[in-house]
């Protein structure tokens, strides 16, 4: 159906990569998201204006330029601050890093809001039985809270990774060359910039749509338990 | 932390956010004229209606929005011949066109979704009714289920508007000069990099945060007929009047 004129291979090595960012940011994403519900519903106020400063900035800011910001902007910022306490060093951030850190770190701010609401989403009720029994606040959280918060999160982390894989897009522009950037080579080189870029969106697409099958099934996995009202 | 730059800059910045606000405006305008009849498509029973919506839709929310912007952009330019022919190649050679073009799209397809979910989350009772009274077809959808599709709709809409916003950022990267832009450019130029950028950064979050402001005071108008609050104003003067 295309005749990608043999930069295919390419096509792939950039899936393969935009898989691997997209998986581990998730992973990052999912480690902020459960720091940041922990400190919106702590009850210091410290960490609960530390979670809530958080989500604002990352909601209230473009990805592309906290991108921009967190690739250029941190290692001058940290260059300039040592230069001034007399250290002089040329800092770089390797891009892949960057690339993991910044998306994980944006849609941490999202996965905070899914966690956030999983975890209010678990009766109150149960929590205060568990109390009662004896059970420690440790085993509360492992015995009662977690295995449902999971039920509560999975379509809200099903969203976050189907947003978050797309996102992964503009991390080309700090020349990672993963999915986006390959493809944009490929699209010079053969002159044919629609054949190519057409041929990623259907690759975008078509990890939309598994995503959106295993998202089903996983749903029905987690409420196998369940009774349906 | 140098601030002369972050003041001498901030004209120029400024400039960016205007082009940011023109093409958020203008995209978002075509993109609600276009998602209407494509929300009303994708309701519809017939396939020859619904399944076009539902592909269209299917690919600008599965697809990222900067292989859209690339597709659109750098893609023209491989009909480049036809679309002379055509007398089309005059728009698709601007950037600005295909930003708002692309843009437009993209929005068009997450808006139909969301009134999608509003049209049918009107109650079922309020359309009932309506076939009672004798309303039928566009009648129906004008009077009953359009209107308050539109406020059931609002939230989600204030969300898409936020998104779009934010997503104009990615017209920098097609030599559009908004407010990434012109911050790029000034951080190329200067080397005052994170400066440029957080300053930017602080105009995006200002901007956004007015948008979402704006919503609310907008939800809180349209719902006024659905807020109890001068009923309790009544109801309290009576329980202080007969407490005395």
């Amino acid at each position: 159906m295309f005749d990608l004129k043999g930069y295919g291979w390419m096509l792939w090595d950039g899936l393969q990569l935009t898989l691997t960012v997209g998986v581990m940011a998730l992973g990052v994403a999912f480690v902020m998201g459960m720091l940041g519900a922990w400190g919106k519903l702590s009850k210091s106020p410290l960490a609960r204006g530390a979670a809530a400063t958080y989500t604002t900035v990352i909601r209230g800011v473009p990805e592309l330029l906290l991108i921009l910001i967190i690739y250029y902007g941190t290692p001058t910022l940290i260059q300039d601050t040592l230069e001034s306490f007399g250290y002089d060093i040329i800092l770089d951030i390797n891009p892949f890093v960057a690339g993991v850190i910044t998306i994980g770190f944006i849609y941490g701010a999202f996965t905070t809001e899914v966690m956030r609401g999983a975890i209010l989403a678990v009766p109150h009720g149960q929590l205060e039985a568990a109390h009662a029994i004896g059970m420690s606040r440790a085993m509360v959280v492992r015995r009662v809270l977690l295995p449902q918060v999971w039920r509560f999160a999975l379509p809200g982390l099903g969203n976050v990774w189907m947003v978050l894989i797309k996102a992964t897009a503009l991390i080309s522009v700090i020349q990672l060359p993963e999915l986006l950037r390959n493809t944009d080579i490929g699209a010079r080189a053969t002159k044919l910039p629609f054949t190519f870029f057409f041929a990623a969106a259907l690759i975008y697409l078509g990890i939309t749509i598994v995503s959106m099958l295993a998202q089903q099934r996983a749903e029905i996995w987690a409420n196998r338990g369940i009774r349906r009202t | 932390m140098d601030v002369q730059i972050i003041i001498d800059s901030l004209p120029a910045l400024l400039k960016g956010m205007g082009l940011t606000l023109q093409l958020t405006g203008l995209s978002l305008v075509i993109g609600l004229a276009s998602a209407i009849p494509l929300a009303l498509m994708r309701v519809s029973k017939n396939p020859l209606l619904w399944m076009p919506a539902y592909g269209y839709i299917l690919f600008f929310r599965g697809t990222p929005l900067l292989v859209q912007l690339f597709l659109i952009y750098y893609g023209s330019g491989q009909f480049h011949d036809e679309l002379e022919a055509a007398g089309l190649w005059v728009f698709f050679r601007e950037a600005y066109f295909c930003a708002v073009l692309s843009l437009a799209l993209n929005t068009a397809g997450y808006t139909a979704e969301i009134l999608r979910g509003a049209i049918r989350g009107v109650p079922h009772g309020e359309v009932e009714a309506a076939l009672a009274c004798g309303m039928r077809g566009s009648l129906l959808y004008r009077r009953i289920i359009l209107p308050k599709a539109f406020r059931l709709a609002l939230q989600a809409y204030s969300n898409e508007v936020v998104f779009l916003f934010q997503a104009t950022s990615l017209v920098s990267i097609i030599t559009l000069m908004d407010l990434t832009g012109i911050a790029r450019v000034i951080a190329a130029r200067t080397f005052d990099i994170y400066e440029l950028y957080i300053t930017a950064g602080a105009i995006y979050l200002c901007v956004t945060y007015g948008i979402l402001y704006v919503f609310k005071i907008v939800e809180h108008r349209w719902s006024g007929h659905l807020r109890a609050h001068d009923d309790d104003a009544i109801n309290e003067a009576t329980i202080i009047a007969g407490m005395h």
